[in-house]
């Protein structure tokens, strides 16, 4: 690597994880892994993003992704403003380019947005002047869930490199699931999904992953177990009987677990359905890393936001 | 590299005892050691401090707790240039609160890598007092800072620039001065203060 390439990303939006090559997410995760240290100072904010402008536009719920972005910017000392569809002329009528044109005429710097139809973060980089940053487009990509995914499986086991990794659950329309994918492979690590058939999209095996329907095949002998949230919001007919069997078949329980590595770790994006996809007693056990996710996601968001402030502003777009 | 646009300023023999001599001085003003502590700033200010650290324990026993700090994020010019710096992490594991910091660098130069240094060690507490030891004090000051300890005053042209090797960094202990436009190898990070023009 050289000063002049080595230190920046080469993109001017975070739109997902398959436009970045490996060395612009190890430069993210390294960053994040100083940025972890800031929030364990009595005084957590540093002065970096001073004077600049974060636009959040949230057009679908989200506590987590939401707090996370909105605390990465107070601790990098931006201004940040938020807006979500309730609140916003979006019931009104108004579309998504209008609204981020008006928020443009106000000249903010980045627009971090999460919005129910794949490919809105594309459509609103090739309209804006902002730096955009994906936080959930559709059933799409969720970028900055894989990067703290993959910071969190970095931190535990000390490497991504032929980890073996267990994604479990509602595929369909798992965004985290998309942009996990992109990442684990382009970091070498190896990846089986699981879930219902009726929640396994067609062709996902060209995305360079086992798929199999039953959960047991998928845990058997991995380092990481990822369960994804069954995403009840989407389900327009019913993808399977009861949650209760939803449960029996596919829930991470502790004799499950035991099929894992004993060392294995547990990963979940949240919100989680305690019951549904993951048993309470192993969502709060031991092995269980998911609230260090959510502590990592402040550093890697931090990371983010720091490097997209930087470097000569549209030279490369997404 | 010797050239007629690279001469040497220090070599290994000089830069030791130039150490040697900024302990005793560090030792000579603060006579209460408990509340002594080292902070490098990196890359080159973190060697030079753990040098002056391992110095005072030669010579008075006693073990001064040595903190890492990187002022990448409190640059004043952090959003304006272009690609940033890599972004190192700050170790700085004791607290400062009521403490005597020596603040230690390998050359100073406009003073603004120092200022901010200033704000990232307040961000971690409330110190008694702030000292600053550089290795060279190259002058050009655009803000009004001092060291309390100097290794060598070394004038120079505003064009030069100089360029501090150290063996824990870069196999060899050796102080340049290399004249406009010429740097000593290719692609080789020359000292802090340069990177903050």
């Amino acid at each position: 690597m050289t000063p002049e390439t080595g230190f920046r990303l080469r993109h001017k939006h975070l739109l997902g994880i398959e436009p970045l090559d490996s060395d612009e997410i190890r430069l993210i995760l390294d960053t994040a892994e100083s940025f972890l240290e800031i929030s364990t100072r009595p005084i957590k904010k540093v002065p970096t993003l001073r004077g600049r402008t974060i636009v959040n536009l949230f057009m679908e719920p989200s506590t987590r992704t939401r707090s996370s972005f909105e605390i990465a910017q107070k601790r990098l000392s931006a201004d940040s403003l938020n807006l979500s569809s309730s609140t916003s002329s979006v019931t009104k009528g108004e579309s998504l380019i209008d609204t981020a044109k008006n928020l443009e005429a106000m000249a903010p710097d980045m627009i971090v947005l999460r919005h129910p139809a794949a490919g809105a973060a594309h459509l609103l980089s090739r309209v804006c002047r902002s730096s955009i940053v994906n936080a959930g487009d559709g059933a799409h990509e969720h970028p900055t869930q894989a990067l703290l995914d993959a910071f969190t499986m970095r931190q535990k086991k000390g490497r991504i490199q032929g980890l073996e990794v267990a994604i479990v659950g509602d595929l369909l329309h798992s965004r985290v699931l998309r942009s996990n994918l992109f990442l684990l492979r382009k970091l070498g690590a190896k990846v089986r999904v699981s879930g219902p058939p009726t929640l396994v999209p067609p062709g996902l095996e060209r995305l360079g992953v086992e798929v199999t329907t039953r959960i047991e095949q998928a845990l058997e002998g991995v380092d990481v177990v990822m369960m994804l949230r069954v995403q009840k919001e989407r389900m327009v007919h019913g993808a399977f009987p009861s949650l209760r069997e939803y449960f029996n078949l596919y829930g991470l329980t502790q004799a499950r677990m035991k099929l894992a590595k004993h060392d294995a770790i547990v990963m979940h994006p949240g919100p989680m359905n305690r019951g549904v996809e993951i048993a309470a007693e192993v969502a709060d056990g031991s092995t269980s890393v998911i609230l260090d996710q959510v502590t990592n996601g402040v550093a890697v968001r931090m990371a983010v936001l720091y490097l997209l402030s930087g470097g000569a502003v549209g030279e490369l777009a997404a | 590299m010797p050239s007629t646009n690279d001469a040497l300023v220090m070599d290994e023999g000089k830069i030791e005892r130039t150490l040697t001599r900024m302990a005793h001085e560090i030792l000579e003003k603060n006579r209460d050691l408990e509340r002594l502590v080292l902070v490098g700033i990196r890359t080159r200010g973190v060697p030079l401090a753990e040098r002056l650290a391992s110095r005072i324990r030669e010579i008075e026993k006693v073990e001064i707790p040595v903190g890492v700090l990187d002022i990448t994020l409190y640059r004043d010019d952090a959003t304006t240039i272009g690609p940033h710096a890599l972004l190192k992490a700050t170790h700085i594991h004791f607290p400062i609160d009521g403490k005597k910091i020596i603040l230690v660098d390998d050359v100073l130069f406009t003073g603004r890598t120092i200022r901010a240094a200033l704000d990232g060690i307040i961000d971690f507490g409330r110190p008694n007092c702030i000292q600053l030891a550089v290795l060279v004090d190259r002058g050009h000051r655009e803000l009004p800072i001092r060291a309390d300890y100097v290794g060598k005053n070394l004038p120079t042209a505003r064009e030069e620039s100089v360029e501090v090797h150290l063996k824990e960094e870069d196999g060899r202990d050796e102080v340049h001065i290399v004249r406009a436009g010429i740097t000593s190898r290719k692609g080789e990070p020359a000292a802090r203060e340069k990177s903050q023009e």
